[in-house]
């Protein structure tokens, strides 16, 4: 089969998508599929894709433009099959803000939170009402962009008079920030792959440092990862199920990874998810996939299998 | 499945690479590299102004006359006839420098780290400009030093903090300095500090390292004499032909005296045995014609002139109120300090949204500060790109004003 590789373009995780295309590739080739990366960063997509004429897109793009049903929107133009989630649940699932909101009808467990928008403090006044979000969410409490990946732009909040720098700080990066309640507990990442699609083991995370920032991810050694997740049986199970309602509550397909704390009485909390996960040696589904036992070149065969699925329809 | 790391030799490395970990500045200045960015980031020398055919002569005469010669090891002290030429280039700016007390180093970055391998224990106390050029303090940090941070003003290294230091029982190793038009800030030591400086440092038997990358390009007033001048027997000179020939050929050199060139040559040596022969060869041959490198040198320097005029220009007309910055009269950077509140690292995501890159301030301090600080190097753009640049950031740092007044009402 020949299946193009979209990795790269031009956010700030595009070595990070390099390194996750490099590995998708040499996985597929594995598989014995002709196996091509492109990299939008570099060259036209949209001219590349018509060229080439793939059976099957395989995103490997993470960030903005890879997550935010950019890429999925030029894809269902050119009417090509790709993996991974329909642009307009994208946009919803990298949104945090419209995500959380989701999740939380849904009935799925999210921290508390309070959205602060560029728009609202330039144009509306907002600043006069950063009080509020205190009161809503308490102290400490995590700022971050609402659209924007690998701990980017995220700061912990433990004094109120610290906030205004931490929201400049994450608009930065984004037009809107989500104040969010810091639940303190076990740091766990849970994949989910295929269709139906099956939750895979979690991975619990210990950054060295104390908190999972950039440098904790993508500095080898400087985290620890436990997986399967040192979690009790029940916790494990309430974290699979709250995987798998994430995953229904935000009409997820393909792969997905739910990232979430589990508090001391093991109640899990879903933080967000990820359309295109991270594919690098460093990277959490691996992990989880390679703790059910499923090597990399069968993990992104599910993915192109479920993906393919829909071709038939 | 046991708890495992990504890196199974993690509990093995050295206590010293615990500094060196993944940066988000890094990711971001992976997207400034792209094209339509106008990047005041780097310090990049504007190479393209050297002649090609200059280049492809040297080197054709390099082969010819020294064919296997150049292609071969030679000594860890360096080629002697491009000490000899390095003396010459030295002497331009007024310094004398025998050749046997000069030390050929992988560019200037690698006399900074000789140097801290032959002075720094962990735990020592050195002395630094703050801010600082970079590639030294992690040059220096591998080392493990603890730092004595002497701030500056328009007129640089602010002496008389260092004398209360030392009054106050501080003995740091040695005082690091950059003190033409220096990286990052582009000030320069004023002649007065400057004989302040050689005096306190003699006094208290600590030595001066004189960083001096920029000398030759001096586009406004008089130069000043060096330090190594003011004081011969004290001061570990280092200089480059980075800046004025190409950072390619990886050419720099330590000036020093004798007992110290020594133990640079073994720590030369024990790093990488000798230096590339073939580039030296190459810069020796360059300057050795000396009415071509002067005019190139002249032709660069005029280049760089004009880009800083562009860029205070520029700043001037498009930057808020509260914004300070310096004006320097050579190198290659201007440094600018914003009012407190500016979180330059956290709007280096936006700017390069905006298409301009710039360099955050926290870099150049080992502690941290500088987070309302930025570096903006003139030496790379076209005067339009930094035009363009310049007016981008403005309107950022516009943007960012308002957005504070909001959060503050």
């Amino acid at each position: 089969m020949n299946v193009a590789v979209l990795a790269g373009g031009r956010t700030p995780e595009r070595d990070v998508s390099l390194r996750s295309g490099h590995r998708v590739q040499a996985a597929l080739q594995e598989l014995g599929h002709t196996a091509e990366a492109i990299d939008p960063g570099e060259t036209s997509l949209a001219e590349a894709l018509q060229e080439r004429a793939p059976d099957l897109c395989y995103l490997a793009m993470h960030g903005k433009e890879g997550e935010d049903g950019t890429v999925q929107r030029l894809l269902d133009l050119l009417d090509l099959v790709y993996t991974g989630t329909s642009a307009f649940d994208c946009e919803v699932a990298f949104d945090k803000l419209l995500a959380k909101e989701a999740l939380s009808r849904a009935g799925v467990p999210t921290p508390a939170w309070a959205p602060i928008e560029d728009a609202a403090l330039r144009d509306l006044g907002a600043g006069a009402a950063l009080g509020r979000a205190v009161d809503r969410v308490g102290l400490p409490c995590i700022v971050k962009p609402s659209r924007s990946g690998s701990a980017l732009g995220v700061s912990t909040v433990a004094r109120e008079s610290d906030l205004p720098a931490a929201v400049m700080a994450a608009l930065s990066f984004s037009g809107g920030v989500v104040v969010e309640s810091a639940i303190a507990g076990a740091e766990i990442a849970i994949g989910v792959v295929g269709t139906p699609g099956e939750v895979l083991p979690a991975v619990e995370i210990v950054p060295k440092g104390g908190t999972y920032d950039y440098a904790a991810r993508y500095t080898a050694g400087a985290t620890e990862y436990f997986a399967p997740a040192r979690l009790s049986e029940n916790a494990a199970a309430a974290c699979t199920d709250a995987a798998a309602a994430a995953w229904e509550a935000l009409r997820l397909r393909d792969v997905t990874r739910v990232d979430m704390i589990v508090d001391a009485a093991g109640n899990p909390w879903v933080l967000e998810v990820n359309v295109s996960p991270g594919m690098t040696e460093t990277s959490l589904l691996p992990m989880g996939a390679s703790a059910a036992g499923m090597g990399l070149p069968q993990l992104c065969d599910v993915v192109m299998q479920s993906a393919l699925s829909r071709r038939a329809r | 499945m046991a708890g495992f790391s990504i890196d199974r030799f993690v509990d093995l490395y050295a206590h010293r690479t615990s500094g060196m970990s993944a940066s988000e500045v890094r990711a971001l200045f992976a997207v400034a590299s792209r094209p339509e960015v106008v990047s005041l980031a780097g310090g990049m020398p504007f190479v393209q102004a050297l002649p090609t055919d200059d280049v492809l002569d040297v080197v054709r005469e390099v082969l010819d006359e020294h064919g296997s010669a150049a292609l071969q090891y030679g000594g860890g002290q360096g080629d002697p006839g491009l000490r000899e030429q390095l003396a010459r280039l030295m002497a331009a700016e007024g310094i004398e420098g025998d050749p046997d007390d000069i030390v050929i180093t992988t560019g200037a970055q690698q006399a900074l780290d000789l140097i801290g391998k032959i002075f720094i224990d962990p735990g020592d106390l050195i002395a630094v400009e703050a801010p600082a050029y970079v590639g030294a303090l992690t040059a220096f940090g591998a080392y493990e030093p603890r730092y004595l941070q002497v701030e500056i003003d328009g007129d640089g290294m602010l002496v008389d903090q260092l004398e209360q230091a030392l009054v106050r029982g501080e003995r740091p190793k040695f005082v690091y300095t950059c003190p033409n038009f220096g990286n990052p800030s582009g000030v320069t030591l004023s002649y007065d500090r400057r004989q302040h400086l050689v005096s306190l440092c003699r006094e208290t038997g600590i030595p001066i390292i004189e960083d001096n990358p920029y000398g030759l390009l001096l586009f406004e007033g008089e130069p000043l004499p060096s330090l190594r001048t003011l004081d011969p027997d004290n001061v570990i000179y280092l200089g480059t032909v980075s800046k004025v020939f190409s950072p390619g050929v990886r050419v720099g050199w330590a000036l020093a005296e004798q007992s110290v060139v020594q133990r640079l040559v073994l720590a030369k040596e024990a790093a990488d045995l000798c230096g590339s022969s073939f580039t030296m060869l190459v810069t020796e041959r360059y300057f050795a014609d000396e009415e071509r490198w002067r005019s190139n040198l002249a032709s660069l320097v005029e280049t760089y002139r004009s880009r800083c005029h562009a860029m205070l220009e520029a700043i001037d007309e498009h930057f808020p109120d509260g914004a300070m910055w310096t004006r320097p009269a050579g190198g290659f950077y201007v440094w600018v300090t914003l009012p407190e509140w500016f979180d330059t690292r956290a709007m280096l995501a936006a700017a390069v949204e905006r298409r301009v890159a710039y360099v955050p301030g926290t870099a150049f301090y080992p502690d941290g500060r500088g987070g309302n600080q930025m570096r903006l190097a003139f030496c790379y753009p076209s005067e339009d790109r930094i035009r363009e640049g310049i007016s981008r950031l403005g309107g950022l740092l516009e943007d960012e004003q308002d957005l504070y007044r909001s959060l503050h009402p």
